[in-house]
């Protein structure tokens, strides 16, 4: 956190629990709203957060998503604890997915989160240990601008 | 054309969203695979579908979709429709196969993007 952070919120996110899938990712989005931040970077973020989200309640055991907002930027970390990631590039690469049949009936598990979450990003970095979790640093810019 | 036209011409049952019917509709997009729809749907499309879950809430505000149609005869569930209610976003309903559903909605000038 930088001295000019205007705004920061831990959510906790609990791995397993679907009945609140997407809680954390609404609450993310009505606040960026109310800080006044275009509706474009608002659903961006939205939607990065929700993939991130859903992906600690599928295969993690327990997360968090770390919302900072400064002048300027969206910072969102995600990090769990959980079965990481073996091979990045692979998770990255769309319709590849570890999900199960279950997950996989309700829409979930299409091998596009990830993809999903850089393509809404305007900084993505991902890193991951295997038998321990995974992070990822998702960076927003607010002017509207995407390099 | 707008929800409510086309509401009309294929008489659909509206189960939320009865205030946003004047919304015009921009084209569509059918997929059951929740991301696929965050990855592709665009601003003012329908977004046809048979998952009935309040996951499909979230797909459809952050994507500002025009409305939700579950095909096949498909109801929502009761926790769907009160997220919908409480976020504003339309679902309507057709006894109707994705298939059909689509063709129609093609022949009346509503095309994919």
């Amino acid at each position: 956190m930088t001295k000019d952070t205007v705004f920061r919120q831990e959510f906790p996110v609990k791995g397993g629990d679907f009945s609140r899938a997407g809680e954390v990712s609404w609450e993310i989005k009505n606040l960026l709203k109310e800080l006044g931040l275009s509706t474009p970077v608002v659903l961006r973020a939205a939607i990065a957060s929700y993939e991130a989200e859903l992906n600690i309640i599928m295969y993690a055991w327990e997360g968090r998503l770390v919302l900072s907002v400064t002048p300027g930027r969206v910072h969102v970390v995600v990090e769990d604890s959980g079965p990481g990631i073996e091979d990045i590039e692979l998770a990255m690469t769309e319709g590849y997915s570890t999900a199960t049949l279950e997950m996989r009936e309700l829409g979930f598990g299409a091998g596009m989160g990830l993809a999903n979450i850089k393509k809404n990003t305007d900084a993505f970095l991902i890193t991951s240990e295997v038998g321990r979790g995974t992070r990822l640093e998702l960076t927003f810019l607010t002017n509207g601008q995407r390099p | 054309m707008t929800l409510a036209k086309l509401i009309e011409q294929l008489d659909l049952k509206v189960y939320t969203g009865r205030n946003e019917l004047t919304r015009p509709i921009s084209g569509g997009y059918a997929s059951d695979l929740l991301s696929d729809v965050l990855a592709h749907g665009q601003k003012d499309q329908l977004w046809v579908t048979l998952q009935i879950h309040p996951n499909i809430i979230a797909v459809a505000a952050f994507k500002e979709l025009a409305a939700i149609v579950l095909v096949n005869g498909r109801e929502p569930a009761a926790e769907t429709v009160e997220l919908a209610r409480k976020e504003r976003v339309s679902i309507i309903g057709t006894p109707l196969t994705a298939f059909e559903f689509v063709g129609r909605v093609y022949g009346l000038g509503i095309q994919g993007t």
